[in-house]
């Protein structure tokens, strides 16, 4: 039995590198969202999991433009922005509009007030925020890179090693892979999920 | 100074529809729940667009529907306070205090902070957060942070609501202060008359969208304007009475009131039959032993309940009618048995 490690880490790192790197323009388009009627907060997630897997066929196929893992980390991106979007959108609503109403009559602007007032405010449900999109881009995405017979080099993403480790009737390889795999999966949500019971005071 | 002429209409169809000016000092909105006191606060602060009208502040226009000219909140230094403060918790007492001078140069924030810091001794405290401090200096600060910015106009917007006595009175001793150091109008919006009394240099009584009346305090107690405003303010007798008798001559009338007839001043502009409402403080009517027939305007009242205040008694009588005597009155009066209550003539108003 032998266990090849390289699927875990490249399926952590294109999870890590996607869900930092969907920050930005999440939070962003979460703030751009505030204002509007939930509806257009759920169109912001339509992108289903397996659009991901096409985009990546798309990036990194034999015509794509993009090699190596940074497809696949194009291609989460595509998951997790929406995914940023939506959570950050509640986690600012969830900020008592008397601090930002004082902050504006202090002579702050929209910006500042965002930077200073709201996201401070809302960093630990920001902080679940980030553990959810984490998990979902590690499992879902990964699951959806995997129908789309997505392939990098040497190496798969976790699932597609999963599949042939269980195929070729390497099943401790298997059996380990998932143990590891579930374990970072529920350390990340233990982590961020804490922080919610463990709120500042305000 | 501030000028406020505003009118806007909210898709439920409530109107808010006010007019006031206000100077240096406390004036007061006082008015029940949801009569447009929070309402009139915001569109001075820039967070509610008036459909018409025109916002001065220190004779700048910050507001003026027909010059399209709408500042927004930031721009019009406008100190807030709202209930329970919103102190930034994630910021300490000093960073707090920085926020509201971002905009200053570095040297100034600085000595600003300090002087203000020492001035509402708050230096102590200066690198806790807000959670971290007595509700005493979370009040300091947030009055610190509101006037540090030198604004124009100081809004508070029932800040003291729920606190405890003694903290109320810190607070408004913090209020009183900030009037006398800033030189600057404060509204004060409150559904205490007692705080409207104790801090109010004038007093706009507010309701469903209007003000009522206005001016100073003691005039609104010693002649409310309409039925409205008495059962507001919530302190007066009111008895529904039909005028019998007017002699404008001898300046006197007389008026049933159930099966009494009582004697009161002449009521101009009012005719005989009229209905009116006549208005007597509590502490105006005086009460005596019954003994023998009552002189006019003496009413014997079945009492139904007494009412221990910290520096006076209540008694409520038979027919809505209070009557609040000082303990040592109460005191002189309580073996009694029966009572008649006294209505001095000149102590009616008409409304």
């Amino acid at each position: 039995m032998t266990v090849d490690w390289f699927p875990l880490w490249l399926s952590l790192r294109v999870a890590a590198v996607a869900t930092v790197l969907s920050l930005v323009p999440g939070l962003w388009l979460a703030q751009r969202l505030r204002r509007g009627p939930d509806g257009h907060a759920a169109v912001a997630v339509v992108p289903p999991a397996v659009l991901c897997g096409y985009l990546a066929v798309l990036l990194a196929g034999e015509r794509g433009w993009v090699v190596g893992w940074t497809a696949a980390v194009l291609a989460a991106l595509c998951e997790a922005v929406p995914l940023v979007a939506l959570l950050g959108r509640a986690a600012l609503a969830s900020v008592e509009g008397s601090y930002k109403r004082v902050a504006q009559s202090l002579g702050a602007p929209g910006w500042r007030v965002f930077w200073r007032v709201s996201l401070p405010l809302a960093r630990w449900p920001i902080l679940v925020a980030v553990g959810l999109v984490f998990s979902r881009v590690l499992g879902e995405v990964g699951l959806a890179l995997l129908v789309a017979g997505f392939a990098l080099g040497r190496g798969d993403v976790l699932d597609e090693t999963l599949r042939r480790a269980v195929e070729s009737g390497d099943g401790g390889a298997a059996r380990i892979l998932v143990v590891a795999i579930s374990a970072v999966l529920m350390v990340a949500l233990a982590l961020t999920g804490s922080r919610i019971t463990r709120q500042a005071p305000k | 100074m501030i000028e406020v002429r505003i009118r806007k209409v909210f898709a439920s169809g409530f109107a808010l529809d006010v007019e006031f000016r206000a100077g240096p000092g406390i004036a007061v909105l006082f008015g029940p729940g949801g009569a447009g006191k929070t309402l009139t606060l915001d569109a001075v602060a820039g967070f509610l667009q008036p459909d018409e009208g025109r916002i001065l502040l220190d004779d700048r226009i910050v507001f003026d529907a027909a010059a399209r000219v709408n500042l927004p909140p930031r721009a019009r230094r406008c100190g807030y306070l709202l209930p329970g403060y919103a102190l930034f918790p994630h910021l300490t007492v000093r960073q707090n205090l920085f926020f509201a001078l971002k905009h200053r140069p570095r040297l100034e924030r600085h000595r600003r902070v300090n002087d203000t810091l020492e001035r509402f001794r708050l230096t102590e405290s200066a690198g806790r957060r807000p959670h971290e401090v007595s509700p005493g200096e979370r009040q300091r600060l947030a009055v610190a942070r509101a006037v540090i910015g030198e604004p124009r106009v100081l809004l508070v917007d029932d800040a003291a609501a729920g606190l405890e006595t003694p903290l109320r009175a810190g607070f408004h001793a913090l209020l009183r202060q900030a009037r006398q150091d800033h030189d600057i109008p404060v509204l004060l919006v409150t559904r205490n008359l007692r705080e409207c009394f104790d801090l109010g240099d004038a007093a706009l009584v507010l309701r469903e969208g209007r003000i009522l009346q206005s001016g100073a305090p003691r005039t609104l107690a010693e002649r409310p304007a309409s039925l409205e405003v008495a059962r507001l303010l919530g302190v007066f007798n009111l008895l529904p009475v039909e005028i019998a008798e007017l002699d404008p001559q001898r300046n006197s009338s007389r008026v049933r009131w159930g099966e009494h007839v009582l004697v009161g001043p002449y009521y101009p502009g009012k005719f005989r039959g009229d209905r009116v409402w006549l208005c007597v403080r509590p502490d105006q009517l005086r009460l005596l032993p019954r003994q023998g027939r009552p002189s006019p305007n003496q009413v014997p009242l079945e009492l139904l309940r007494t009412v221990e205040l910290p520096h006076s008694v209540r008694l409520e009588f038979a027919s809505e009618v209070v009557v609040e005597l000082s303990r040592a009155e109460f005191e002189r009066q309580k073996q009694g048995r029966e009572w008649l209550v006294e209505f001095p003539p000149q102590a009616f108003k008409a409304l």
